[in-house]
């Protein structure tokens, strides 16, 4: 018999049941709930009277549509101008109320996006399924933990029935051999990844991210990476445990503790894929050859190293492609052939599940330091991401840094990443973004989203247009 | 959930690849508590010409004439036709409430993203993949023919054409009951709560850090 993949292990030790066409039951250890993807769910479990199966799996946090201006946060939902957004949020803080489910309201300071928060309250354990009404679920996978993305029938049904119905996937290894160079990172192995295999190369694997230039990751590191595995397709990321993933969880409020605790350990030295598993798919990259990178149109699987030249469509033989790329450019004002280093940006944004972690605003902070943001930059700010995170940066000065430099430092929430709050692009305006999607119009109708890492954005800010951190130094 | 049995509709050729939710139902539409409403803002930036907001009056705002679903000869129709990953990105179901809302019952590409498709099922929406060659095919067959209608039966796993030429599709036998049946999974699934009761009983001895 050969061995089994993490992803096996995982999904094996989960299912409840199985039908004869493959269709799984599997079980849901921890349900992470935000305000926009769940009303519906909590009408549907009303309209049936149902109960929940299990409250205490359950963990709660507006973070979408929160505001992140200091002066809108101090009053709770109170401050929040939009109306429309305002009642979802006190609709998810009526729904825990009615269900008793734990959640961190706008004004605690556990409060965050919903993937920073779970990991960082040790609600997100190795071995776990994780789910939540969001495709950045696969974040948690950074953990050995198996974690979807699922919509709003599935948050109803989970919540109903403590289990997910899922067909298994298969199993793709994606192997980063090597150490990467001075000043790349987490976000650029990621991106690199997704333009070697394209936005639809993950579609129906769970992707299981190994190698020496992962094993060096942080747990930041890793969830960023983690975090994108549905940017290319994959509704599941992992990686698997070893002891950078032990040390992270250790005294967390939600981990164990005592004998528990090292019974837990034991029992997550198992996660990792067996030496004779098998993968249907198996991908390498050479961590040496990855560039810090840029996307340059409207797909995350449009990307190239910061010193390539925007590509032209005219060099294309597929048809459907060059159409795309030509789409492509005129959506985001370029054209082809011009070099990435030389487009100027309009606004920064820091923050998103990708990258608004410690380690992140620590890598932005250190090339911002004792610099200022070019004279064309309009907007410049830090999300933190979570309460937390800003708590400890604050404690580590790097506020100062930042609004020395010109940024804003701001209140924890999802925002310029979907801009369902106030903060967000103007038609036409070009932004270098900590996110993860730079399709049309996600940060504001007509906007224009650049994908990098955070230090690459910091520099853009400074620069006013994008450049090579190896060039000007800081990058840890 | 509504049954999924047979259906015959107008088709509608939107040729794109990688159509992202984003692009199905922008953000701002995200705020909504409720499931309905979504389809007057489907496609709303290919659709209109100024962003909407939730709430206002959607007749009122000025439209982009070429976009396919303001095209005269388009109007009324039940079948989208679009290139591949179609439905990527966020895991948002208000894309899938966005298409039934507005009136599509199938989808018809190459490929979709994981969550949309499973998404569709779950709302009685039909997303059925037909080869490159064969999408290829009906956007030309849509182009030149106004009124282009086409023939779902989901029980056969076909689609057929007006001049009767069929293309076959695999579905899940799971998917498929349930979709032919108008089944709620949720009710289903709670056939089986002893099996799932007994499971967490076995897996608090074993793990027990899981249910702190
Ligand atoms: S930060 Fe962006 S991608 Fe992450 S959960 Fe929020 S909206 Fe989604």
């Amino acid at each position: 018999m050969t061995g089994k993949t993490l992803y096996d292990k995982l999904w094996d030790a989960h299912l409840v049941r199985q039908e004869d066409d493959g269709t799984g039951l599997l079980y849901i250890d921890r349900h992470l709930v935000h305000e926009v993807t769940s009303p519906q769910a909590f009408e549907g479990l009303r309209l049936a009277s149902r109960p929940l199966w299990r409250k205490e799996s359950i963990v709660a946090v507006p973070d979408h549509n929160v505001p992140t201006t200091t002066a809108d946060r101090g009053n709770g939902t109170a401050g929040i101008s939009d109306p429309v957004a305002k009642i979802q949020i006190e609709t998810l803080n009526a729904n825990c109320e009615e269900f008793e489910i734990n959640e961190f309201h706008m004004d605690d300071i556990r409060q965050g996006i919903v993937h920073v928060i779970g990991p960082e309250q040790g609600a997100t354990l190795p071995g776990m399924t994780v789910v939540c009404g969001d495709s950045h679920t696969s974040t948690h996978g950074a953990f050995g933990a198996l974690a979807h993305g699922i919509g709003t029938s599935e948050v109803e049904h989970v919540m109903a029935t403590g289990c997910l119905i899922q067909k298994k996937m298969k199993n793709m290894l994606i192997s980063v051999d090597g150490k990467v160079g001075e000043g790349v990172t987490a976000k650029d192995i990621v991106l690199a990844i997704i333009g070697e295999i394209g936005t639809a190369g993950g579609t129906g694997f769970a992707i299981e991210f190994a190698g020496e230039a992962i094993e060096d990751l942080s747990m930041e590191g890793r969830m960023t990476v983690c975090n994108m595995a549905i940017e290319a397709g994959a509704r599941a990321g992992m990686i698997a445990v070893d002891d950078t993933t032990i040390d992270y969880v250790k005294g967390r409020p939600y981990s164990p503790t005592g004998e528990t605790w090292d019974k837990a350990v034991e029992a997550w030295k198992d996660l990792v894929t067996d030496d004779d598993a098998e993968f249907d798919e198996i991908i390498r990259l050479h961590a040496g050859s990855i560039d810090p990178q840029v996307t340059w149109g409207t797909s995350p699987e449009m990307v190239l190293s910061v010193n390539a030249k925007v590509p032209d469509p005219a060099d294309e033989d597929d048809a459907v492609k060059a159409k795309s790329i030509s789409d492509a450019l005129e959506y985001m004002g370029l054209q082809a052939g011009q070099a990435i280093n030389e487009i100027p940006v309009d606004k920064i944004f820091i923050g998103s599940c990708t990258n608004s972690r410690i380690e992140d605003m620590r890598q932005a902070a250190v090339v911002v330091k004792g610099k200022k943001v070019a004279d064309n930059i309009k907007l410049a700010m830090v999300v933190p991401g979570s309460g937390l995170v800003k708590k400890q940066a604050e404690d580590e000065g790097l506020d100062k840094i930042f609004i020395d430099a010109g940024f804003e430092w701001r209140e924890p929430g999802c925002s310029m990443c979907l801009a369902m709050n106030a903060d967000r692009l103007e038609s036409g305006e070009r932004c270098a973004s900590t996110s993860n999607r730079n399709f049309e119009g996600r940060q504001g109708q007509g906007g224009r989203t650049h994908l990098v890492g955070p230090a690459m954005a910091a520099a853009a800010g400074i620069a006013g247009h994008f450049v090579d951190i190896r060039e000007i130094g800081g990058a840890s | 959930m509504e049954k999924f049995t047979v259906h015959k509709g107008l088709v509608i050729p939107l040729d794109r690849s990688n159509v992202d939710t984003d692009a199905i139902i922008p953000k701002q539409y995200l705020k909504s508590i409720s499931k309905t409403g979504f389809g007057v803002t489907l496609f709303d930036d290919w659709r209109y010409v100024k962003a909407g907001e939730p709430g206002m009056d959607h007749s009122k705002r000025e439209i982009k004439e070429d976009f396919v679903l303001n095209q005269a000869r388009y109007q009324g129709g039940s079948v989208l036709l679009a290139r591949e990953n179609f439905g990527c990105g966020s895991s948002r179901e208000h894309a899938v409430w966005a298409l039934t809302d507005y009136g599509i019952r199938a989808v018809i590409a190459p490929s979709y993203a994981d969550i949309f498709f499973n998404n569709s099922f779950k709302n009685g929406l039909l997303p059925l993949v037909l080869s490159e060659g064969d999408v290829g095919s009906l956007f030309k067959a849509v182009e030149a023919n106004e009124g282009y209608e086409l023939t779902v039966d989901l029980e056969n796993q076909q689609v057929i054409t007006p001049e009767g030429k069929t293309y076959n599709f695999d579905v899940d036998e799971f998917r498929k009951y349930c979709l032919l049946n108008g089944l709620d999974d949720i009710g289903l699934t709670l056939q089986h709560a002893d099996e799932i009761k007994a499971y967490e009983e076995k897996r608090k001895v074993e793990a027990p850090w899981l249910f702190a």
